[in-house]
């Protein structure tokens, strides 16, 4: 990783808060994802006075319990429900932001001072948001010459499958948002990546969309450090060291990586494995440096796979180390067919469908 | 006229979910509503209902046996043959039933994803059903829909949608159709209270007023949208005057006499003049869907009391004892067949096997369109979707 210094530097002046790559500062209690996601929204509700929360039953705790005692902690007037009206409710994100970063533009300008977070599941799967997020909340900034923004918005969904979840509720509609600049889309692999994440998306000055791996929420279990701090965004991690192939994951998917790996490793192939967090604007970098190490590249997400962030990985490390490359790149992704209800295993991309693969690309 | 027992079963074993008609040779009875209709823009219809024995008892078994249903998916649930979405409909019976005794086939219903008893109610099976939410091919979504996503084309049902507040535009568009094709039909698009504040029924509202489509919007409001009530999520809960220029009616849902009433009133409204809200005062027993215990957000003393006081079940019940259509001992007998009924229509769903691997790919597009699905990394697996 080249960048990360820069960014660190920069990050550090911004933040005086404890910021770190690895969350070592200070050793927490073992919680679950949405557990660490609470703790995020607390510390974020405590640290600026202008932040709020809003959404469907979040004041109850949200369906995934993941705002549950905020609403009495900082009060109804920070914390709230709203009807269930999502387009309406990511305008009035907007507008709200954009208010915030007219009073306080100058510090705006410096550093995000002012939060809104919206918290209800379905949200990206109405299709009428897509106007207010793309339209609104996308272009703001550029098309008022930077006179507006909604920088202070970040909207929390959860994403994918969860084993039963039928045709919306598994979906990982990630590669949509990824095509809209003036967005960013961050994705958590474990507790301790979405406390240190979601913080960071909160602060960032930009309009951030954070999905959460469903299936994690109450699966996902380490040591989350309890005090306030940030990972950065744009800034992929190597989670494993290796020089055969690189593989490229994010979220839930990282977990069935690392498993194959494993199993890759019997085999006597050594895999090293990345996981991307931001998706855009993404560190290609970090993945360049991997892949002409490695000469093979493996990109796996549950989405389907024509059209998925898998095909921009692909054509980005295609286009910046050609000649490095020694077996195109695989992609073992979701089937090209609507999430289905009955099959599911059939459809993701599972751990021995990229072992397949880890070992036909290494043989190719 | 107390009725014997093989009659009383008759319509059960035949065919218990056929038009209802008033062809029925019995005599008239007449019958006043809970409470009267609260009419906005409109002059609410009389409360005086006529029904008739055989009416009466048939609401009575087919409420018992969507009843028996949910409560049969619940255990189905918990035991793990349902997976994923599923919302049960106890407790809200009394609108499907009053709804198809006023209406026929011709006349389209579409609704969201709290659909197992509008689909019953609409000619649907129980082996249909069951083989649906155990992911079967018996299914009458081939078992690819689930819960939320039971239709029935032939019988103008079109379905169960996933998304909040998303059919009812739809409905729109089946109304126009039936206006365009002089069908003399109207379409029912039925919602939530948490639906109501969607941006989407406003916008369908004004179109079907525009356009003066056969449209009924009939809002199912059992209070809560999940977790939260009514009144927190809505500035006026009386979802009837939200038309504003659109006439709307305020029925007793739990009252299957009043919503047929109510129904019948509608529909010849929507056919000379155009839409009209119907907003059915009901109750959901179940929580929100099966992960929510549903007593967090209300009191038990709430469901309890209306299930003591305004069960639809129970208020037909009263009234065929009262006026002595059948005994108790009848009637108990009837729910004894029915529980039987739902036991054998299980089994028989659970002989159905699940869809074959290939069906995955099929209905993304249509047939022979050609187009592929690939699958792990694009070389090894290739189908063509069809
Ligand atoms: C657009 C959209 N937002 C959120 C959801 C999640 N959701 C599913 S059902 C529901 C509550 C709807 O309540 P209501 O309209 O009152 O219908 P009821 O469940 O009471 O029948 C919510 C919020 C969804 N399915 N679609
Ligand atoms: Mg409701």
């Amino acid at each position: 990783m080249s960048i990360p210094m820069l960014r660190l530097a920069k990050w550090g002046l911004i933040s005086k808060r404890c910021f770190s790559n690895t969350t070592t500062c200070e050793s927490g209690k073992t919680v679950n994802l949405f557990s660490a996601i609470n703790q995020a929204l607390d510390i974020a509700l405590d640290t600026d006075p202008r932040s709020y929360i809003f959404g469907e039953d979040v004041s109850f705790g949200g369906v995934f319990r993941c705002t549950s005692g905020l609403a009495d902690r900082y009060g109804k007037h920070r914390v709230f429900n709203t009807p269930l009206c999502e387009q309406g409710i990511v305008g009035f994100g907007i507008g709200l932001a954009a208010m915030i970063c007219i009073t306080d533009r100058e510090t705006a300008q410096l550093q995000k001072s002012s939060l809104q977070i919206i918290s209800f599941p379905l949200l990206i799967r109405h299709e009428s948001l897509w106007s207010q997020i793309v339209n609104e909340a996308a272009k703001f900034r550029y098309r008022s010459g930077n006179q507006f923004n909604c920088g202070g918005l970040t909207i929390r969904s959860p994403y994918g499958a969860v084993g039963h979840g039928g045709h919306y509720h598994s979906q990982s509609p990630e590669s949509f948002f990824c095509h809209v600049p003036g967005l960013k889309v961050v994705i958590p692999r474990s507790p301790q990546q979405a406390k240190g994440l979601l913080l960071s998306s909160i602060r960032d000055p930009n309009p951030v969309i954070f999905f959460e791996p469903k299936w994690l929420y109450r699966l996902a279990v380490e040591e989350v450090p309890e005090h306030d701090y940030m990972l950065p965004l744009s800034e992929a991690e190597v989670i494993r060291q290796g020089n055969d192939i690189t593989l490229v994951g994010w979220g839930a998917q990282l977990a069935l990586m690392e498993k194959a790996c494993d199993d890759a490793e019997k085999a006597g192939i050594s895999c090293e494995l990345i996981d991307l967090k931001t998706l855009i604007p993404w560190d290609k970098e970090t993945v360049e440096a991997s892949v002409r190490k490695t000469g093979k590249l493996l990109v796996s997400h549950e989405a389907p796979v024509t059209g998925g962030f898998g095909a921009e990985i692909s054509a980005s490390i295609a286009e910046r180390c050609f000649s490095r490359l020694e077996a195109p790149v695989a992609r073992i992704c979701g089937l090209d067919t609507p999430f289905p209800l009955v099959f599911e295993p059939f459809y993701m991309p599972t751990k021995n469908k990229i072992l397949d693969a880890i070992k036909a690309t290494v043989n190719y | 006229m107390a009725l014997t027992r093989s009659n009383l079963l008759r319509p059960l074993t035949t065919s218990l979910y056929r038009p209802f008609s008033s062809t029925s040779s019995d005599s008239i009875i007449t019958v006043e509503t809970s409470i009267p209709f609260t009419g906005h823009n409109i002059e609410p219809p009389s409360r005086t209902v006529e029904t008739s024995s055989f009416e009466l008892l048939t609401f009575f078994k087919d409420m018992a046996t969507m009843r028996r249903m949910e409560i049969a998916a619940d255990s189905l649930y918990k035991s793990k043959l349902i997976r994923g979405f599923c919302h049960l409909y106890d407790g809200q019976e009394a609108v499907s039933i009053g709804m198809e005794a006023a209406i026929t086939r011709k006349d389209c219903i579409i609704t969201a994803y709290r659909d197992h008893c509008i689909y019953l109610g609409r000619g649907g099976t129980l082996v249909e059903t069951f083989a649906e939410l155990m992911g079967r091919q018996a299914g009458c979504s081939k078992g690819k829909g689930g819960s939320m996503h039971f239709y029935k084309k032939e019988n103008g049902f079109y379905g169960g949608h996933g998304i909040v507040g998303a059919q009812v535009p739809l409905g729109c568009g089946l109304a126009f159709g039936q206006k365009y094709n002089k069908d003399e039909a109207v379409t029912f698009m039925m919602y939530g209270d948490g639906a109501a504040n969607q941006g989407q029924l406003f916008e369908a509202l004004n179109m079907s007023a525009l356009w003066d489509l056969p449209a009924i919007l009939v809002c199912e409001n059992n209070h809560y949208g999940m977790g939260t009530a009514e009144w927190r999520a809505a500035k006026s809960a009386a979802y009837y005057k939200r038309g504003d220029y659109v006439p709307g009616l305020k029925v007793d849902g739990m009252d299957a006499l009043a919503v047929k009433q109510a129904c019948k009133f509608a529909k010849e409204h929507a056919l000379k003049n155009g839409p009209i809200i119907l907003e059915m005062d009901t109750y959901r027993y179940h929580g929100h869907s099966m992960s929510d215990p549903g007593s967090t957000y209300r009191t038990r003393d709430e469901i309890s009391g209306v299930r003591q006081e305004r069960d639809p079940i129970e208020r037909i019940r009263k009234l065929v004892l009262s006026h002595e259509l059948a005994t108790e001992k009848e009637l108990k007998d009837i729910e004894k067949e029915i529980r039987k009924e739902v036991d054998e229509a299980i089994a028989k769903a659970k002989e159905s096997p699940m869809p074959e691997p290939s069906e995955l790919f099929t209905n993304v597009y249509v047939k022979g369109f050609g187009t592929e699905s690939f699958g792990a990394d694009r070389k090894e697996v290739r189908a063509v979707l069809l």
